[in-house]
């Protein structure tokens, strides 16, 4: 064999390996690589492994895969090159959760209405949008997350940095000069520009520690039409005792897929309630990276924190800091009788822009409805409560006396 | 490689090998450097070594939320237009209109410098922050980069003679679109080891003293383990190096560290994460460590 086969053949044998991980490798990636190796040569460990880097991966969540790949290879160079296969990156996920299918929660996203459900009629379905999540069957859920997915979610504009022609306030050269020619050179019109509107970001928190298991089949079908009804989709996250992103996981066409997605991700459903470290999680490791331009944070959570108050005020008063405006979305809040009294919800209370209901459908479209005022306006009042049940009004004033 | 690697030594640019590689297959293979690590793991200070090293011109594009084309790429000078105009007016003459968008009215931003170069030798293009941009302005580049090509409506398409070697940074402050990275070499920086950010202490802080420069590099060093807002990077260490040099020091000690340590944190919680008991565990294990 030739010295261009061989190194064709460890070429080709490495991007399996990598494929095999469940790397995607596109084949100009592995011609570039073959161009690398023809520069570096294949006898230095160090070099042949950057190259090999850089030219076959781009992301840096990817580091980890290509490192086993890269092993894999390298031994599998002295024993003479026998191809070996790696189990597929799925497949080790789940072993090292452990069984993770027993933690999946029976009723998940469904894409398609199930069968032998008809049609509601118009009471049924008002008397439906109203009852509490908590509270419906098997069949009424069914029901719900068919109107569910006909909630139009849209997010408010608010003026972006990049500038359009229009009626704005600062002054187009380019369209000023060109038509000043047809006056011989007199500026006798000024053209002028506008800020472009743009949406505003969304990042949503969503608990789904054990209290909130009520609510969790309607959540992630909640998340999953928010993931793919935006525009602009958002950041999402979940927690109970630590947090996890499912941005990308949700992210499918196919809601099935997307669901097994998120239950890979999220190793642990239905724990306990620590909201504080949660967001410290998040105000440590994500917010540096999804807050920015004006982004509206959401946190869905009944607020039952068994963590440490002292650490929850702080990390919630750092998120309020970081955002433009901070949502607490709680699904408690819809019974007449509720009183935040719990620890958790009283200390964040102060820090949170709007309180709001989301138990049953009827509230969550309101919701729909008030996000794009809501993420439109100027900037809220901070620390007060800007969206609210009405006799909430002085929920605030009662926490400070 | 060798040979880059210590022309970039020369620069007081401590390049590891694996960075080293990539740089010599970046301008081997003329393709676009992507490098991503966290903020002050020096992936500017890269493009600038590399430009010196090679004695070529640097053309930095700092990247910021709404950089469009005409701070990118080029913009017409309206001054000197209008007042062309007037000059043929006084002449009783009318302006043209191919006269008035022709080269010599052209503002050249770096994309179009970098593209539209006659150096002996192509320049460097830094473009700084990629994340920090938007949407609009990494499709262009991938644009700009697929092709080296731009194209001005007025004058037509401006191909790069000799492509320039583009270095692009990015703090990961969110991910930057996977087709522009697939068009790159791909480069993630860590923070140095411990013996590599000694060394590059004493290379670009001559004087400092050897045990403190240890002490600093440890206490840097142990300081990253930590769980912090903002996790100082090799430019904050170097600060902290020169002022501790300024005040001169020679040895930390608690109540030092508590004063200086403005330099290394910029985060309040940070600051007030570490004073008292968790500063001086943290001084402890240097001492045993050193």
């Amino acid at each position: 064999m030739t010295a261009d086969g061989r190194l064709l053949r460890n070429v080709l044998h490495f991007v399996r390996l990598l494929r095999d991980l469940g790397l995607q490798v596109d084949p100009h990636r592995a011609r570039l690589f073959a161009q690398a190796l023809a520069q570096v040569g294949v006898a230095e460990r160090s070099d042949f492994y950057f190259a090999a880097r850089s030219c076959l991966i781009y992301r840096q969540q990817d580091l980890a895969d290509f490192d086993r790949a890269f092993e894999a290879f390298w031994r599998s160079r002295f024993r003479g090159g026998i191809p070996l296969t790696l189990p597929a990156r799925h497949r080790l996920r789940a072993a090292e959760s452990g069984s993770a299918e027993n933690k999946v929660p029976s009723a998940g996203i469904e894409s398609e209405p199930a069968q032998g459900v008809g049609p509601l009629a118009y009471s049924a379905a008002e008397a439906l949008r109203r009852k509490d999540f908590s509270e419906l069957t098997a069949e009424e859920l069914d029901q719900v997350k068919r109107l569910m997915r006909k909630t139009a979610w849209r997010l408010g504009l608010h003026p972006g940095r990049r500038q359009r022609a229009g009626k704005g306030r600062l002054p187009d050269y380019r369209r000023t000069l060109r038509s000043s020619l047809r006056y011989g050179g007199e500026p006798l019109v000024w053209a002028l520009r506008q800020p472009r509107p743009k949406y505003r970001p969304l990042v949503v928190l969503a608990d789904v520690s054990g209290s909130m298991e009520p609510y969790s089949r309607m959540l992630l079908q909640f998340l999953y039409g928010l993931a793919n009804g935006l525009d602009q989709p958002p950041e999402i996250f979940v927690f109970s005792t630590r947090l996890s992103r499912i941005t990308r996981a949700l992210q499918s066409q196919d809601a099935e897929q997307a669901l097994r997605g998120v239950f890979q991700e999220v190793l642990d459903w239905s724990g306990g309630t620590r909201i504080g470290e949660a967001l410290r999680q998040f105000n440590l490791h994500w917010a540096r990276r999804v807050l920015f331009r004006g982004t509206v944070v959401a946190i869905i959570s009944d607020g039952l924190d068994r963590g440490q108050t002292e650490l929850l005020r702080s990390e919630v008063a750092r998120l309020q800091r970081s955002c433009w405006r901070l949502m607490w979305l709680n699904p408690l809040l819809g019974s007449l009788d509720y009183e935040p009294l719990a620890q958790g919800m009283r200390t964040v209370l102060p820090f949170v822009d709007d309180f709001l209901p989301v138990n049953n459908l009827a509230r969550l479209e309101e919701l729909a409805l008030q996000l794009r005022g809501a993420t439109a306006g100027p900037r809220p009042r901070r620390g007060g409560l800007g969206l609210h049940p009405g006799r909430l009004v002085d929920l605030r004033a009662g926490e400070s006396a | 490689m060798d040979g880059l690697q210590s022309a970039l030594r020369e620069q007081s640019y401590l390049a590891d090998r694996g960075l080293a590689t990539v740089l010599f297959l970046a301008l081997r293979l003329s393709r676009p450097l992507f490098l991503e690590g966290e903020a002050g793991v020096g992936k500017t200070e890269v493009a600038k070594a590399l430009s010196a090293a090679l004695g070529r011109r640097l053309l930095r594009l700092q990247c910021y939320e709404g950089l469009d084309i005409h701070q990118a790429v080029y913009e017409w000078n309206y001054t000197r237009q209008m007042l062309h105009i007037r000059l043929l007016e006084a002449r009783g003459e009318r302006a043209q209109e191919q006269d008035l968008f022709g080269p010599a009215y052209l503002l050249r931003r770096p994309l179009l410098e970098a593209i539209d170069n006659s150096d002996p030798l192509p320049p460097v293009l830094l473009i700084d922050e990629i994340d920090r941009s938007d949407e609009e302005f990494e499709a262009y580049l991938l644009e700009v980069l697929s092709d080296f090509q731009i194209s001005i409506p007025e004058i037509g398409t401006i191909r790069a003679l000799h492509p320039p070697v583009v270095v692009i940074t990015s703090n990961r402050t969110r991910e930057v679109h996977d087709a522009l990275k697939r068009r790159c070499l791909y480069h993630w920086i860590e923070y140095p080891t411990l013996e590599r950010e000694y060394e590059i202490l004493t290379l670009r802080v001559p004087g400092l003293p050897d045990r403190l420069a240890r002490q600093v590099t440890a206490f840097v060093q142990g300081l990253r383990q930590m769980e912090l807002y903002k996790i100082p990077g090799i430019a904050e260490t170097l600060d902290w190096a020169e002022a501790l040099m300024a005040l001169d020091r020679e040895e930390l000690e608690p109540e030092l560290v508590e004063d200086t340590l403005g330099a290394l944190l910029k985060v309040q919680e940070d600051l007030a994460a570490l004073r008292g008991d968790r500063l001086r565990q943290l001084l402890a294990q240097v001492e045993i460590g050193g």
